[in-house]
C-alpha cells in the first residue's frame, strides 16, 4: 500500500511550486493560481493525516472548511482583480503601487 | 509495486508536471487549463485516500466554480498583459530559492512524524457510514455545527463583498441621478 510519506512529499512539492508561483509572477491572476495550488497542497496533507492518523471524522470536516475559505478567497480576489483592471487597465502587481508611500 | 501505488505515482507525476506548467506557462489561459488538470489529479488522490465526498466537492467547487471563474477573469483581462511582456518579477530567483529552502526544511522535519512509513489503518466502516458520520457531525450540536455556520457566514460575507468590489464605479450614483 501507499506509505504516508508519499502523500506528504507530494504535498510539499506542490506547496513549493505554488509558493514560487505566488512570489515570482507579475500577473495578479497567476499569483491567485499559485495560492490555489498552495491551498490544495495543504488540503491533501490534512486528508492524508486524517486517513493515516487516529480515526475520527474531524479531518474531513477541517478539509471542508478549507474548501469554503478557498472559495471565498477566490471570489474576493477575482473581484479585486476586476476592480483594479477597471481603474488602472493593468493587473501587473508591480504597477499597482498606489498604496506604496 | 501494487496497482494502487502505480495509480498514485502516475497521478502524482501528472499533477506535479501540470502544477509546474501552471507556474511557468506564459499564456494565462494555458495556465488556467493546466490548473484544472492539477485539481482533477488531487480529486483522484482524495479517492485514493477513501475520501470520496471530498473528491466530489473538489470537482464541484474547484473545477466547476473556481477554475471557471479564473478562466472568465483571464479572458476579461487578457489585454492587460500580453505574452510578450515579462511574466516574472526581478527577484524571481529569490522566490525560487525560498521555495527550495522551504522544501528542504520540510523534508528535514518529516522525520518527526511518528507514523511516516506505516500503511493506512484498515477502514473498519463502510464508505456510506463514513459519509453519514461526516454529514451528522456537521450539523450535530456537540460536534462541528459552529465552524459549519461560521463558514456559511463567511461565504455570505465574501459574496456580498465581491459584488460590492466588482460593482462598476459610479453606476449606482448615475441611476440615482437619472431617477
Amino acid at each position: 500500500m501507499i506509505p504516508l510519506s508519499w502523500y506528504i512529499i507530494f504535498a510539499a512539492v506542490l506547496f513549493c511550486i505554488g509558493l514560487y508561483g505566488a512570489l515570482a509572477r507579475r500577473n495578479a491572476l497567476a499569483i491567485l493560481m499559485g495560492i490555489e495550488l498552495m491551498l490544495n497542497a495543504a488540503n491533501v496533507n490534512i486528508v492524508a493525516f486524517w486517513r493515516y492518523g487516529t480515526f475520527a471524522i474531524r479531518g474531513q470536516v477541517f478539509a471542508l472548511i478549507v474548501f469554503a475559505v478557498a472559495a471565498a478567497e477566490a471570489a474576493v480576489g477575482l473581484a479585486l482583480i476586476i476592480s483594479i483592471y477597471r481603474r488602472r487597465t493593468t493587473i501587473a502587481v508591480d504597477e499597482i503601487n498606489m498604496l506604496k508611500w | 509495486m501494487t496497482s494502487v501505488q502505480l495509480v498514485f505515482l502516475l497521478t502524482a507525476a501528472i499533477t506535479l508536471y501540470a502544477a509546474l506548467m501552471v507556474v511557468l506557462s506564459k499564456h494565462l489561459v494555458h495556465a488556467a487549463l493546466w490548473l484544472i488538470l492539477v485539481l482533477a489529479g488531487i480529486a483522484v488522490l482524495y479517492v485514493l485516500l477513501n475520501a470520496g465526498f471530498l473528491a466530489v466537492v473538489q470537482v464541484a467547487i474547484y473545477i466547476d466554480a473556481i477554475a471557471i471563474l479564473i478562466i472568465i477573469v483571464v479572458m476579461l483581462t487578457q489585454r492587460a498583459m500580453g505574452e510578450t511582456s515579462m511574466q516574472v518579477n526581478r527577484s524571481w530567483w529569490l522566490a525560487a530559492l525560498t521555495s527550495i529552502v522551504l522544501f528542504v526544511g520540510l523534508v528535514a522535519l518529516f522525520n518527526q512524524i511518528p507514523f511516516l512509513q506505516s500503511d493506512a489503518p484498515a477502514l473498519d466502516v463502510d464508505a456510506e457510514v463514513l459519509l453519514d458520520d461526516l454529514g451528522v457531525s456537521l450539523v450535530d450540536v456537540d460536534q462541528y455545527i459552529l465552524p459549519f455556520e461560521v463558514a456559511s457566514v463567511l461565504l455570505l460575507a465574501a459574496l456580498v463583498g465581491s459584488i460590492m468590489i466588482a460593482w462598476p464605479r459610479g453606476s449606482a450614483s448615475e441611476e440615482e441621478h437619472e431617477a
